[in-house]
């Protein structure tokens, strides 16, 4: 078993507690991992993409290698698009559709999108909309990892387990509210 | 054994306190930080009284270390590849005092500069200072190495360095933790008090002693675990892949090089080992991660040799990080090419909504409108951001502590108004001593200090500036009615403008104007811990 993911968006957006959550449910299944990481200046509002790959063997590079990801989930449509370049060719693209723009030369939004869809598999989702549905915007990226869920090689209740696991010190309604932004994704994914 | 999921920089960490370290000493940099943070937050930390605070800067820390390596106890120094220039002072007379309890120093480079001034390569600083030089390829190795650096260092009483590089510091993965070492040990005064006296005397006796060790070094290089020959059937090419570059060699084959592979962890170079693995192999390449560091050595004074590949010779590129994709094309593997979608534009970072510095920006903007750009000498922070619009507020950025120093040698020259902006945590790591120099000399420089009570870049660290600065500047001689409080925040903007413009314009000496107001970063974390 062997998987490579690339999860981006804009600093400050949970790109980071994407990665560890699905890191976490992975080790847990006994699997071996790296996970690299953007920390520092770019966490600023920049651009912020994390590699994690997933194998039953040893893992080599810390990097993904470009073409050969199993997924790109992002919780931003730009940074979706900055990362094709290392998808694979069945890979998925899962990603929000709602834009950050911090920056004056933001390209016209339809147009990404469009892009995006010519990806071997896609799913976008406004997940901005189905974070407030499950009480909080700030689950936002907990829908994006919920909408991935069905091409990541780990069961859904592993990645329920990390959840609850990495919420429970904030609270059980955070937990709760993360469980539904989680199960609002997968619901999306599979009505596709 | 346990078994756990932790960063490169992390892996240090925690093999550091598997040996037993009485002390880290850092300042951060990106990408160190976390090692110092990882310890600050271990349990074991707390249970043993490890000392677990910043330091000033880099060069505090390395001498504190070694203050704690001469009472016969263990420290690890941490910093970014440009702190060991501020270090460098204390690093290579520690050679030649030479260490009683293990004294490591790691030290993360930055290739590619995401966070950084430069991309030196700090295997040169060992070399240049003859102590060996530790390079983990992998997470395991760095907590591993960290451990077998202490021993190493306590075995021939010298100063380790054990080098990484980004990649490897911000990226995880599983690892196997040993037993901690058991056994405190406590304080001893040293058994030959003459040591640590660098008189001419003793310095030259020393420095004999730390050459004489050179061969013992070569010696453990050859023995050492983390440097291996892998043999291979193609040798019409052998790869010799130093640090995390291994990796990429591993990753172009699927872990089954054809080629003979020569791995290099520990330095100096195995001279046997590679002896024999250039005898074996018709042409060479080099990957490393970094300055053609051991390239250089192979081609020699003469080169290039035609028989050496590498990021001189440009079957590799000679700036930035390697890649997966770079390795791979350099040893003749398909590397796909996808094109990149015309759409995308760059999205740098920027300073957050509510920064105080965007509020002093725009005072100092204003202030500065009736002489124009090119007056404005800055430092390393956030605050760098200023240089890009919408502020484009700041005309230098070069090194801790420059903006004051800059700007003096500036007005020396003539130019006026000379105005310096530097961060609370940039001014108490290198800015006290230039401002001294402009108050000796009454200089005509306007200081701006940016007060945000933290680190901010680095991740919103405490800063020994905080509550400190008026004072210090006081200290230092600066007259007290030429020291402000400003609070940047733009319902007080017109004030604010007033009270700077008075410094820069109507005053003909050294001036320090204080902006203070909390990160935005570190306060909404402080109300999010306290539930307000």
């Amino acid at each position: 078993m062997k998987q490579d993911l690339i999860i981006a968006g804009v600093g400050g957006q949970g790109i980071l507690t994407i990665a560890e959550l699905i890191a976490r449910s992975a080790v847990r299944a006994g699997l071996n991992i790296k996970q690299s990481e953007v920390h520092g200046m770019a966490q600023r509002g920049g651009a912020v993409v994390a590699h994690l790959r997933i194998s039953s063997e040893k893992v080599h590079a810390d990097l993904v290698p470009r073409g050969q990801a199993a997924l790109i989930l992002a919780v931003e449509p730009l940074e979706a698009l900055r990362q094709l370049p290392y998808l694979g060719p069945k890979g998925w693209v899962v990603t929000n559709t709602t834009p950050v723009r911090n920056i004056d030369t933001y390209p016209p939004v339809d147009r990404i999108r469009d892009e995006l869809r010519r990806a071997p598999q896609a799913l976008l989702l406004d997940a901005d909309a189905l974070a407030r549905q499950a009480g909080s915007g700030r689950t936002m990226n907990v829908v994006v990892l919920g909408a991935a869920a069905h091409a990541l090689a780990l069961p859904d209740s592993m990645l329920e387990q990390s959840l609850q696991e990495r919420f429970t010190p904030k609270g059980d309604e955070v937990v709760q509210m993360n469980l539904r932004a989680f199960a609002l994704g997968r619901q999306t994914a599979s009505n596709q | 054994m346990t078994t756990t999921v932790l960063l490169g920089d992390e892996a240090i960490a925690q093999g550091a306190l598997d040996a037993g370290i009485a002390g880290c000493y850092a300042y951060p940099g990106t990408p160190s930080t976390e090692i110092m943070e990882f310890i600050q937050r271990a349990p074991e930390t707390r249970d043993r009284g490890v000392h677990a605070q910043w330091s000033s800067n880099e060069k505090t820390a390395m001498e504190a270390a070694l203050g704690v390596s001469y009472t016969g106890r263990r420290a690890l120094v941490c910093m970014k590849h440009v702190g060991l220039n501020v270090a460098a002072d204390g690093f290579v007379n520690a050679a030649i005092t030479g260490a009683i309890g293990g004294l490591v120093v790691a030290v993360a480079d930055d290739p590619s500069m995401h966070s950084s001034q430069n991309e030196q390569d700090s295997r040169f600083y060992a070399e240049f200072a003859h102590v060996p030089c530790l390079e983990p390829t992998d997470q395991q190795e760095a907590y591993d190495i960290t451990r077998h650096a202490f021993e190493l260092s306590e075995k021939h009483r010298v100063p380790v360095l054990v080098r990484l590089t980004t990649r490897l510091a911000h990226s995880r993965a599983n690892l196997r933790r040993a037993a901690p070492c058991s056994g405190e040990t406590g304080v001893r005064i040293p058994s030959d008090p003459t040591r640590f006296v660098l008189l001419p005397g003793n310095a030259r006796r020393n420095y004999g002693e730390l050459l004489d060790k050179q061969d013992a070094f070569v010696q453990e290089s050859t023995a050492s675990p983390f440097n291996a020959f892998l043999p291979g059937e193609d040798t019409s090419l052998g790869v010799l892949a130093a640090g995390i570059a291994f990796n990429y060699v591993m990753e172009s084959f699927d872990g089954a090089c054809p080629h003979p592979v020569l791995k290099i962890s520990q330095y100096p170079l195995p001279t046997d080992l590679l002896r024999r693995f250039l005898d074996s192999c018709e042409r060479i390449l080099v990957a490393e991660e970094g300055w053609p560091f051991i390239e250089n050595k192979l081609h020699g004074p003469l080169g290039p040799d035609s028989r050496i590949l590498g990021r001189r010779t440009g079957a590799l590129p000679r700036e930035g990080e390697l890649t997966p994709e770079s390795v791979a094309a350099a040893l003749g593997r398909p590397v796909p090419t996808p094109a990149e979608s015309e759409l995308l534009c760059s999205r740098p970072p920027r300073l957050c909504r509510g920064c105080p510095h965007a509020d002093a920006f725009r005072v100092l903007n204003e202030v500065m409108a009736p002489v124009g750009p090119g007056h404005v000498f800055s430092d390393i922070g956030c605050y760098t951001l200023g240089a890009l619009p919408p502020y484009s507020a700041i005309n230098t950025c070069v090194d801790m502590g420059a903006s004051i120093s800059m700007a003096k040698g500036a007005a020396d020259a003539g130019l006026r108004p000379a105005v310096a902006v530097i961060g609370d945590s940039t001014f108490t790591h290198s800015g006290m001593t230039p401002l001294l120099d402009a108050v000796w000399e009454n200089t005509p420089v306007t200081i701006l200090i940016l007060d945000n009570a933290t680190t901010g870049m680095t991740g919103g660290q405490d800063s020994p500036a905080t509550g400190r600065l008026t004072g210090i500047a006081a200290g230092l001689g600066v007259p007290e009615e030429h020291i402000r409080i400003l609070v940047p925040l733009a319902k007080h903007h017109e004030e604010n403008v007033a009270a700077l413009r008075h410094e820069v314009f109507e005053w003909d000496g050294p001036s320090v104007v204080v902006f203070q107001r909390e990160c935005v970063q570190t306060l909404a974390r402080k109300r999010k811990r306290h539930g307000t």
